[in-house]
């Protein structure tokens, strides 16, 4: 019995001492549906656990005392209607306790209704693009994390792998609807605290919502593999109060209208070819070093090199136009929504001339805006 | 009856490597699935290694993401239809004749052919991870368009291979069904049929039933990434989600057909060690038939997070929570037999033992990843990972290993090293638990399944897991040494090996002559 205990009491209190910093649970969360969540998985736990208890409990009773080496001999019964009966009504009534708080929460759940404010959320290989309908507002949402972190040449921050440029920014005490959809393959939204996860599917729209009870900043992952880094798609969250959110959709909309006068005037800029192999390897390693790698020799087989490519080496115009646009049907998408006239020109350029690809070429914002101009 | 079988044992067959390629013997062939079976679960094993190697620590250490990815997939994929099914199959191959006093399986051939187009169907799986552009990448469940339109170009041989284990499976199942509905010996009435023949006859069903869906699916993602079809394609009028709804109708049932065979087996080794007859041996049947018809209306379990309406989530909440009660009387009835009974406890009772415990634990976790919006947050983490490796681990492949430590001796008339077996068992027992139990914990806190790297919170769990995966992957290089060693020497065994044993099977001389039961036995 001592053992029983000592046993009991280690698989008990381990998780506790030893990993602090671990958490072993679900969160209970920042909504009053997370809330619920968690409730509903404690109780359906605990339900667990009794039944656990009680039936290996009559189990290892029946291995202690009714062992041959204690001289037990065997007893003939080999049916009973009765408890056969009992035993297939009891676990159907706990069921139905079971059923009925789950019922309500799941409709609590769906009713996406009455929202103060929508948002529509696109996955794509490999990051987020958030859209907030009512105001205009748009952009994308990249992981940060340091690809010296990933390769184990620096030391990892604590936020390791659930760090964005930009993270989707939420009044607290809102109801905010998503409308979830993804440019390529499935994927799946997800933040614990607020017990959202719902697939974003091509080319069906799905809803969620989320009414946040507390300021704070939450961070979630894609939960749907979505390819080959479908580990570094982190979703953050971060709730404000609804004056601070509102200050900040104005400064979005400011930032969005100096970020258009800026887009218009580097159309008329030269830039130095120092300036756009810089910008242009920041851009590459964050957009474009997931597929076609940082040596720019892609893999075999699946993501197509740079180095040597007919694309790099060939036609200026078509290279333009395959960063610009995309290739359909393919993982090859379009950056023209995702990057501004100066990155565009700049990660060109970079392709043309890193990785002995020396083709000398200088590709300006104009020619993008012109390249641009003809396509449309 | 015995000496004349033994008598027969000198055949007239070719020998050496002809012997086992044109054997039409369900005996040889059944030894030929589970020595396959056995190959397929140490190369699945050697890729879980990888993975738990690359997920010791935070960081991409070992292998690179898209190699991850083909890892998770072909480990899955021939674990699955590699390493569980064929030993099912090879189980039922030896023991359903020697179970139901008949001859041979029904349709011998067919045999042959069923087991030897596995290994060219595995080949052509693994081949295609050495070549350029890799292997498949996008899970077991391949889901469009991931597989269709984002996978590389082998994706063709991943289709062709999973085409040749349904057709392999198609045929054992119709096999099954033949020599258990035609060749019952004299006496031996439905409701005298051995538990392990019943839940393999309802499996065989099933996998009739839902193989060819399985091979619909493949067939769409086959046109689709290669011949300009939009079954699952939204751009061209296809619905991805619907890819989602046929592969789990095929794939929910493909669940069942992992574990209802097991129940088979440890309804047989209770009672032969607990030396009482099996507890409700009628409810028993029923609640097989009914886990087996329940399976078809619970498949979009799965799909919670898909975007379903309302009511669609709830009726499958429903009939999913209901799965627990025919399951439950099934672990009510192990424990009634062996309420007072005389029990002992030899290796096979003690996997049986765990068995019931830990697949009880894993029936636990999908009662709760059967709320629907609790399952909101356990969806695609280590939860599930940790619940479908409780009951297919401890679940599926203890049963398999109860079995042949139950029949082994009466295969091959030696007795295996207990003392090995012994060491075999703990360990197994004690690092498995390691490695999937942590699982839980890591799942509720975050960690979604099929990620190569992950956030900090998850490093000291992660570690444990792999250690725990290690120490599970060697100790099962211990079960190779048994059944090597029992193959070649070891104590002789009576012919009926087990004190509490009931069955034909226990009729027959040990080993186990070439030719059995030529004449049927009566059954009183």
């Amino acid at each position: 019995m001592r053992l029983v205990q000592l046993t009991l009491w280690l698989i008990l209190m381990l998780p506790q001492s030893v990993f602090a910093n671990s958490q072993y649970n679900l969160p209970v969360g920042v909504t009053d549906i997370s809330e619920n969540v968690y409730n509903l998985h404690m109780i359906i736990f605990l339900i667990c656990c009794v039944i656990g208890v009680i039936v290996f409990g009559v189990m290892f009773w029946s291995i202690y005392h009714h062992r041959k080496s204690k001289g037990a001999t065997a007893a003939q019964f080999h049916e009973s209607t009765k408890i056969e009966i009992l035993w297939t009504a009891i676990p159907f009534v706990i069921l139905i306790v079971m059923a009925i708080p789950a019922t309500k929460t799941l409709i609590a759940m769906e009713d996406t209704t009455k929202a103060d404010l929508t948002i529509k959320i696109t996955g794509s290989q490999w990051k987020w693009h958030y859209q907030y309908l009512e105001h205009d507002i748009e952009f994308y949402s990249v992981l940060s994390t340091p690809r010296e972190q990933i390769n184990n040449s620096e030391d990892k921050s604590d936020t390791y792998l659930l760090d964005v440029d930009k993270p989707l920014v939420l009044p607290k005490d809102k109801k905010v609807r998503f409308l979830m959809t993804s440019d390529d393959v499935i994927h799946s939204w997800w933040v614990p605290e607020f017990a959202v996860k719902k697939d974003a599917n091509p080319g069906f729209i799905n809803e969620a919502w989320t009414r946040v009870n507390e300021v704070g900043v939450y961070r979630g992952q894609c939960a749907e593999l979505c390819g080959k880094d479908h580990g570094f798609m982190p979703v953050v969250v971060e709730v404000k109060e609804v004056a601070d959110f509102d200050a900040w959709l104005v400064e979005s909309k400011q930032q969005k209208v100096a970020a258009a006068a800026e887009e218009a005037a580097s159309a008329n800029i030269a830039m130095s070819k120092e300036e756009l192999m810089t910008l242009g390897e920041q851009v590459y390693m964050t957009h474009c070093a997931a597929c076609h790698q940082p040596n720019g020799a892609g893999l075999p087989g699946v993501f197509p090199a740079l180095k040597n490519s007919p694309i790099a080496l060939g036609d200026i115009n078509a290279h333009i136009d395959i960063v610009v646009n995309g290739k359909p049907a393919t993982a090859m998408q379009g950056y023209a929504k995702m990057l501004n006239l100066k990155e565009l020109a700049s990660v060109v350029t970079y392709e043309r001339n890193a990785w002995e690809n020396n083709t000398g070429d200088l590709v300006q914002p104009s020619d993008i805006q012109q390249a641009n101009g003809e396509a449309k | 009856m015995s000496a004349h079988a033994e008598h027969n044992s000198h055949h007239h067959a070719p020998s050496g490597f002809k012997r086992w390629l044109f054997t039409t013997n369900h005996k040889d062939i059944g030894s030929l699935y589970l020595i396959f079976s056995l190959i397929m679960f140490l190369i699945g094993g050697a890729m879980a290694m990888v993975i738990r190697a690359e997920l010791f620590q935070p960081g991409l250490q070992f292998v690179d993401p898209h190699f991850f990815n083909q890892m998770t997939t072909v480990h899955g994929l021939i674990m699955v239809f590699g390493a569980v099914m064929p030993a099912f199959v090879g189980l039922a191959n030896w023991m359903v004749p020697m179970m139901i006093g008949a001859p041979d399986m029904a349709l011998p051939r067919m045999n042959n052919w069923s087991f030897w187009i596995l290994p060219f169907a595995f080949s052509i799986l693994i081949a295609s991870l050495f070549m350029e552009g890799g292997g498949p990448d996008f899970g077991w469940t391949f889901y469009a368009p991931l597989s269709t339109t984002y996978s590389n170009d082998n994706t063709a041989l991943f289709v062709f291979a999973v085409h040749i284990m349904g057709i392999s499976s198609i045929m054992g199942a119709i096999n099954v069904v033949v020599t258990i509905v035609n060749m019952r010996a004299p006496g031996m009435t439905w409701m005298k049929l051995p538990l392990f023949v019943w839940t393999w006859l309802i499996t065989a069903f099933l996998l009739i039933a839902v193989m060819p869906v399985l091979a619909g699916a493949v067939t769409m993602v086959l046109t689709d990434k290669y011949f300009g079809t939009d079954f699952f394609n939204a751009a061209g009028g296809g619905d991805p989600v619907m890819f989602q709804h046929i592969f789990w109708f095929f794939g929910h049932p493909e669940v069942y057909i992992m574990i209802l065979p097991a129940f088979g087996i440890i309804s047989t080794i209770i009672p032969t060690f607990a030396r009482k007859p099996l507890f409700g041996y009628a409810s028993m049947v029923y609640a097989t038939a009914s886990i087996a018809l329940l399976s078809f209306i619970v498949w979009a379990h799965h799909m919670f997070t898909t975007g379903m309406p309302l009511a669609g989530e709830l009726f499958f909440m429903y009939s999913t929570m209901l799965i627990s009660v025919p399951t439950g009387v099934k672990v009510f009835n192990w424990v009634a037999t062996m309420w007072r009974g005389s029990m002992t406890f030899e290796i096979p009772m003690m996997f049986s033992i765990a068995f019931i415990v830990l697949f009880t634990l894993g029936g636990f976790s999908g009662l709760m990843l059967a709320i629907t919006p609790v399952d909101f947050q356990y969806h695609d983490t280590y939860f599930v990972v940790a619940h479908f490796h409780y009951v297919l681990v401890t679940g599926a492949v203890f049963s398999i290993m109860a079995g042949v430590y139950y029949w082994l001796p009466k295969w091959t008339g030696n007795m295996y090293h207990i003392g090995l077996a012994k060491a075999h068992f703990w360990l197994s027992l004690i690092s498995v638990n390691i490695l999937f139990f942590p699982m839980h914990f890591v799942g509720l806190a975050g960690m979604p399944r099929r990620i190569p790297d992950y956030a900090l919170q998850f490093a000291d769990f992660n570690a444990i897991i792999s250690i725990g995966g290690f120490a599970f992957g060697l100790s099962q290089l211990l079960f190779v040494v048994v059944v090597i060693k029992c193959a070649r020497k070891g104590d002789k065994v009576d012919d009926k090996v087990w004190e509490g044993a009931k069955g034909l099977e226990w009729e027959v001389a040990s080993p186990a002559p070439y030719h059995t039961f030529e004449q049927p036995p009566v059954v009183k």
